[in-house]
């Protein structure tokens, strides 16, 4: 068992160890950023000091309206509906990383399978699949985002599914996209002819001998689109079309009911929330690319080729200890 | 059902794309009040995008891993993450709320809007049609923060693709020729390696039309600006089914359409493609 453990972690670590240099240091600050912000997620009803729609203290007091920060309301109090910021902050990162983890993971799940389903079997299946997903691919992401929570916002409400679900529209046509052509590519190697030469059938390909091929993009894929999701979501929430403000804290809402403060000068409500958003769609971007530096070859060898800067100080020093490693 | 999409095809062949619930107006009415200031703003978000991104781009493809670099390409990460509405709010805050030099939303005074008799539509035009300088002021004065945000978001593409195709084009065998003959290391730079890698600059730029409607939606939206993407917002609150699919359709019709010119334009100014 506890060889299992350690050959699952052995694998799971492997993009970071073998990074170098400036791809490591971009890594492992994303990935600093973002433990962050999941344990400031997990942990929100320990962290937070008031619930998200909270407008009385726990001693009965009204909590003040706009108020600057201070002792009791750290990133002071809203001036919609007198809620305190910094709960507000702490419960949209719950949210936030709900929705974006539902989205993610449905995308895979949808994405995926038909990708190697499609570029395995080829044929009409193949045609149509492609032809949606291109429409679905070129449409602008944004407005496909707001068709789609206004049509589930009457079926499913306005809560975390829905806004997840919306999502995850936007995002099915990329994994489809890559692990399709990836699929055809491989469709034809070797190995693939070895197995139907001992006469595996198809779906004993496709689940042992592709799937485990062709998703080696998909963590690159994941993550940069976790970071555009977070930043949809709360455009969705900004214009007041993803999550109600009953059902949860949101940092797009907030943002939005920010907005006429700002020419009243009252910073502290619109200020949090966004630079939440900012910290964390810095720390997945910094992530995705990190592990696109290590695990897309074409990008590796892409730093590796030969400067035609005079060698000279760290930038010669890195360009060496990256080729000793391939 | 079949037919009732035919039915429909055709009606959005013929720019007739159904009229709103709630007030019974047709969309293409809409696009006609209001196309003109989301055109305003596209077009001048796209020249600050490149008075910045092109600049800073150059730069950073020719000292590439240096400081400058590096900064350079985090500023495109951050212009990348920050969300378009963020920077509308503190640059409010900045400009309106702290400093009070400029209006917060809106296209342009009331009295400007009563004294200006639309006749483009665009009231930068409109405004200059009716010789009006104080209008014009006025009416830039509450374009440049809209702008500037825009500008911002699609200047962070900007500057990562310039700086990749710098970076590209600077590698290449006639570099090093121009180079051998003597010729300075500027004009290197301008007439031969930038005139190279804009090629594709101009493409992919001309593909981010989706990115700059979504960008236009969330600025009309943060700065109360009366252009197409605010009503579409209104009639989304409003549950107007048929004005939020109509002004949908037309966006997505307008995509597919400048994704065709791009294409052509693309084979007219590069040899190499010709179809």
């Amino acid at each position: 068992m506890s060889t299992v453990a350690r050959r699952a972690l052995h694998r799971l670590s492997s993009p970071f160890r073998q990074t170098t240099g400036f791809a490591r240091w971009i890594l492992l600050s994303g990935l600093v950023i973002v433990a962050f912000f999941v344990l400031v997620a997990m942990l929100a009803p320990w962290i937070a000091p008031y619930d998200f729609a909270q407008t009385r203290t726990d001693a009965g007091e009204r909590i003040p309206k706009a108020a600057p920060p201070s002792a009791q309301h750290w990133l002071g109090t809203t001036s919609f509906g007198n809620y305190d910021v910094f709960s507000r902050v702490v419960w949209g990162c719950r949210t936030a990383l709900q929705v974006v983890f539902t989205a993610v993971l449905l995308s895979l799940f949808l994405g995926v399978p038909l990708g190697v389903v499609s570029g395995f079997l080829g044929g009409w299946l193949d045609r149509i699949l492609v032809l949606v997903m291109d429409a679905l691919y070129a449409f602008p992401s944004l407005l496909l985002a707001i068709v789609f929570s206004f049509l589930l916002s009457d079926q499913l409400g306005g809560g975390v599914i829905s806004a997840g679900v919306a999502l995850t529209v936007i995002y099915v046509p990329q994994y489809f996209r890559v692990v399709r052509n990836t699929t055809v590519s491989a469709r034809e190697a070797t190995y693939v002819e070895a197995a139907r030469a001992i006469g595996a059938r198809n779906h004993t390909i496709m689940g042992r001998y592709l799937f485990g091929n062709v998703i080696q993009s998909v963590p690159v894929i994941g993550t940069l689109n976790a970071a555009d999701a977070i930043g949809t979501l709360a455009a969705l929430g900004f214009l007041g079309i993803g999550i109600q403000p009953g059902d949860a804290a949101e940092w797009g809402y907030d943002l939005q009911r920010a907005l006429p403060d700002a020419s009243a000068g009252i910073w502290w409500t619109g200020v949090f929330p966004g630079l939440a958003i900012v910290l964390l769609v810095t720390g997945l971007t910094l992530v995705g690319e990190g592990l696109n530096e290590t695990m897309n070859p074409t990008l590796r060898r892409r730093r590796l080729r030969p400067f035609t800067l005079p060698p000279r100080g760290a930038v010669a020093m890195q360009a060496g200890k990256g080729q000793v490693d391939l | 059902m079949f037919v009732q999409y035919l039915d429909y095809l055709r009606d959005v062949a013929t720019l007739n794309f159904g009229e709103t619930i709630t007030d019974n107006r047709p969309v293409i009415e809409i696009v006609q009040n209001h196309g003109g200031a989301t055109l305003t703003l596209s077009v001048a978000a796209f020249a600050v995008a490149l008075l910045i991104g092109l600049p800073l781009g150059v730069i950073a493809g020719r000292l590439r891993d240096t400081i400058p670099d590096l900064v350079i390409r985090v500023f495109g990460i951050v212009t990348y993450a920050a969300p378009v509405f963020y920077w509308g709010l503190l640059f409010q805050l900045l400009f309106s709320g702290i400093l009070g030099v400029l209006p917060s939303s809106g296209a342009a005074s009331p009295i400007t809007i009563f004294q200006v008799e639309p006749v483009t539509h665009i009231l930068l035009l409109d405004a200059a049609i009716a010789a009006n300088g104080d209008a014009v002021l006025d009416v830039l004065e509450h374009l440049l923060m809209p702008a500037m945000t825009l500008g911002l978001l699609l200047s962070g593409i900007f500057i990562r693709l310039v700086r990749v195709n710098v970076l590209q084009s600077l590698q290449g065998d006639y570099i090093e020729a121009a180079r051998a003959r003597g010729i300075k290391e500027s004009r290197v730079l301008r007439s031969h390696a930038l005139r190279n890698a804009l090629v594709p600059v101009v493409t992919v730029i001309g593909l981010q039309i989706a990115l700059l409607l979504s960008g236009a939606i969330l600025t009309e939206a943060t700065f109360n600006w009366p252009g197409i993407g605010n009503e579409l917002v209104q009639y989304i609150n409003l549950r107007d089914y048929a004005a939020v699919q109509g002004i949908i359709t037309m966006f997505a019709v307008v995509v597919v359409v400048v994704s065709i010119l791009i294409d052509i334009v693309n084979a007219l100014i590069d040899p190499r493609v010709r179809y």
